[in-house]
């Protein structure tokens, strides 16, 4: 084969085959570094159909059996299914699994090499820690798109509104797990072991964050701990933009989605939003400079 | 013209290991320059020096005109790598492989498409492009790692083993494909190996042991440097063969399985006065060079198997980096 006859670009001067940018600025080359990194993600996850149906099997079960089962022993009277009621906790979760696992996959390209490739390149780690991020956050939130598409077999009506409420919420809540999984990340060689971590970490903060229970009338000890777990700040935004698009009574609403509160001073949606902003503000930055520690 | 790499005093240590104890090298622009020597000897160390991604102890490298240290970013941007283990990303097909690194290494949007298409070419894997990697065999990957490492037009394409672990006959092609990018591109390239044979395809080849450069020139100088050629001809009369080369020529010859043998200076120079000179009718001749093996030798005072069993052998080094790696 004449190597020669493809190559019509004459290197003898060492010139390059295109004319030499002008020095690209820190932040073209940063974008370009994350948009491809997300893209990545996106490829990825479209050709793998098997994730999307792993990642709704988990909340589907947990909405209908738990839901139906359950049903049985809870009732909220005529207006009120335990199905509607658990929705958001299984939206929340199957957001979270795939938020985690996208995470994981960073473990993997370290197992089979690829994460060298993305190490060695001139950009900055952050900007491949961000584009996992990213990437990460949206292919987990089209999973939350599944779980809206399926609203209406828990009762929860197809309202615009509602559903950009839950959109962004969910969005919002993949970005920090994604990030916390980064996190986890940097240090773990194998997959098994990430995996192994993050159910140990994630499953407490699960049961505490009030996705299937409401927040009113626990223990002591269980309002201290469903307070301090970030998750019941991503939980309750949702169940209180489902409930606000019910006809339900007052006093039932009241128990069931009493909102969050420290110390008795009721804390406004804004802020539960917040505290999920800032998590996974804190968490991406801290999974950047963790990563600019691995080689 | 400046040199693409130059190293001086290069050192590493990792605790009480000296991974790399000093040395010092140039390779010119264009060149393709080799690194000889068994497992454990430095060679990968001393490719990860000169890429940024290990930390010098002591001394200095530059690469394309860029510190090691002091420029990383710039360091990267001018070399393509193509590391012992693999590292693409078999789900994607070999041109979203080639693709994401376009965009990493900053290629201009306007040259990706025509660069694709001239590396693809380059290594025969134009017709496999969106085919996904996992169905390549270790051939395939291989070229198409070495794709990578120039579809940003490096100025130094570093290969650190490129051929361990394929049959003989891939390998040759890979060679095949390395030479021919080369003349194409006039890259310079910096490869390691631990196969003698492969080394005769560098320009110039460094023996490094144990962490030092022992020998440095052409394949062919390291080798003449040691001595003479070794001589076998087939003749119908031995015995008078071998008085006539001690009397005319001044040579020892033996027999051996049927062949009378001896050592000259220049064999090749030599057959035509051996044929005017010799009375005796001779029916073949073949003459053979010193081979590498025999440079390795006589730099080092064991044969290079011998290095490779000395050290800890490479399953072995792996878990054990496994372990210490947090
Ligand atoms: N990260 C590391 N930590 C400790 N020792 C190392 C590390 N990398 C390499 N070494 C040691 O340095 C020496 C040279 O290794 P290397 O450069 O990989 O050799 P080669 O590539 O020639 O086989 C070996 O003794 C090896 O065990
Ligand atoms: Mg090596």
């Amino acid at each position: 084969m004449s190597a020669e006859a493809v190559l019509d670009v004459d290197r003898a001067d060492l010139a390059h085959p295109w004319p030499a940018p002008a020095r690209r600025s820190r932040l073209a080359v940063s974008g370009r570094a994350i948009w491809v990194v997300l893209k990545r993600e996106g490829i990825r996850f479209a050709a793998d159909r098997l994730r999307v149906v792993t990642g709704l099997l988990q909340p589907i079960l947990f909405l209908f059996v738990l839901g139906s089962g359950l049903g049985t022993l809870v009732k909220f009277g005529p207006h009120l299914n335990l199905r509607t009621f658990l929705y958001p906790g299984a939206a929340a979760m199957s957001v979270l699994f795939t938020a985690l696992f996208s995470a994981g996959s960073v473990v993997w390209d370290r197992e089979f090499g690829f994460l060298r490739e993305m190490l060695v390149a001139p950009v900055s780690r952050t900007s491949l820690v961000v584009g996992k991020c990213l990437g990460g956050a949206l292919v987990a939130s089209t999973q939350g798109v599944l779980m809206i598409a399926i609203a209406g077999l828990a009762n929860v009506p197809y309202d615009g509104v509602l559903m950009l409420t839950i959109f962004g919420e969910l969005l919002l809540l993949a970005l920090a797990v994604v990030s916390f999984g980064m996190l986890v990340a940097a240090r773990i060689q194998q997959f098994q072991s990430f995996m192994a971590v993050t159910q140990m970490l994630v499953m407490p903060l699960f049961f505490l964050s009030g996705a299937m229970y409401p927040l009113s009338n626990l223990p002591a000890w269980m309002r201290v701990l469903t307070r301090i777990d970030p998750l019941t700040y991503a939980v309750d935004p949702i169940r209180r933009a489902v409930f606000e698009h019910l006809q339900v009574p007052p006093a039932l609403r009241a128990r069931l989605v009493p909102g969050i509160s420290w110390d008795g001073w009721h804390v406004p949606l804004g802020l539960e939003i917040g505290v999920v902003a800032v998590m996974a503000a804190l968490f991406m930055a801290i999974a950047a400079l963790e990563f600019r520690k691995v080689d | 013209m400046p040199a693409a790499v130059s190293v001086r005093g290069l050192v590493k240590r990792y605790g009480e290991v000296e991974a790399v104890r000093g040395v010092e090298f140039d390779v010119a622009q264009g060149e393709t320059f080799g690194f000889l020597g068994p497992n454990g000897a430095g060679k990968s160390t001393t490719i990860g020096m000169l890429c940024t991604l290990v930390r010098p102890s002591a001394g200095s490298a530059t690469v394309a005109g860029y510190d090691v240290v002091r420029d990383r970013d710039d360091v990267r941007r001018s070399i393509g790598l193509v590391f012992q283990d693999p590292t693409l990303d078999s789900y994607l097909t070999a041109e979203q492989n080639l693709r994401f690194h376009a965009e990493l290494y900053g290629v201009p949007r306007s040259a990706v498409a025509r660069r694709l298409d001239q590396v693809l070419e380059l290594v025969g894997l134009s017709d496999r492009r969106h085919d996904e990697v996992r169905g390549f065999s270790g051939g395939m990957k291989r070229r198409l790692e070495i794709a990578r490492g120039l579809l940003h037009a490096p100025v130094v394409l570093f290969l650190d083993e490129p051929t361990v672990g394929l049959d003989p006959q891939t390998r040759r092609s890979i060679w095949a494909y390395i030479k021919s990018l080369q003349q194409a591109e006039r890259t310079t390239i910096f490869m390691t190996t631990h196969y003698m044979d492969e080394a005769e395809y560098c320009d110039r080849i460094a023996i490094i042991d144990q962490g030092r450069i022992v020998a440095l020139d052409t394949p062919e100088a390291l080798k003449a440097s040691i001595g003479e050629d070794r001589v076998e001809i087939r003749t119908d009369d031995d015995l008078a063969a071998i008085a006539a080369l001690e009397e005319r020529f001044g040579l020892k010859a033996s027999t051996h399985e049927g062949l009378v043998s001896f050592s000259v200076a220049n064999g090749a120079e030599f057959v035509p006065r051996l044929f005017a000179g010799l009375q005796v009718p001779i029916r073949s001749v073949a003459v053979s060079r010193p081979s590498l093996d025999d440079v390795f030798l006589s730099y080092t005072g064991r044969t290079i198997r011998e290095a490779e069993s000395a050290a800890p052998n490479e399953w072995m080094r792996r878990m054990a980096q496994r372990g210490m790696r947090r």
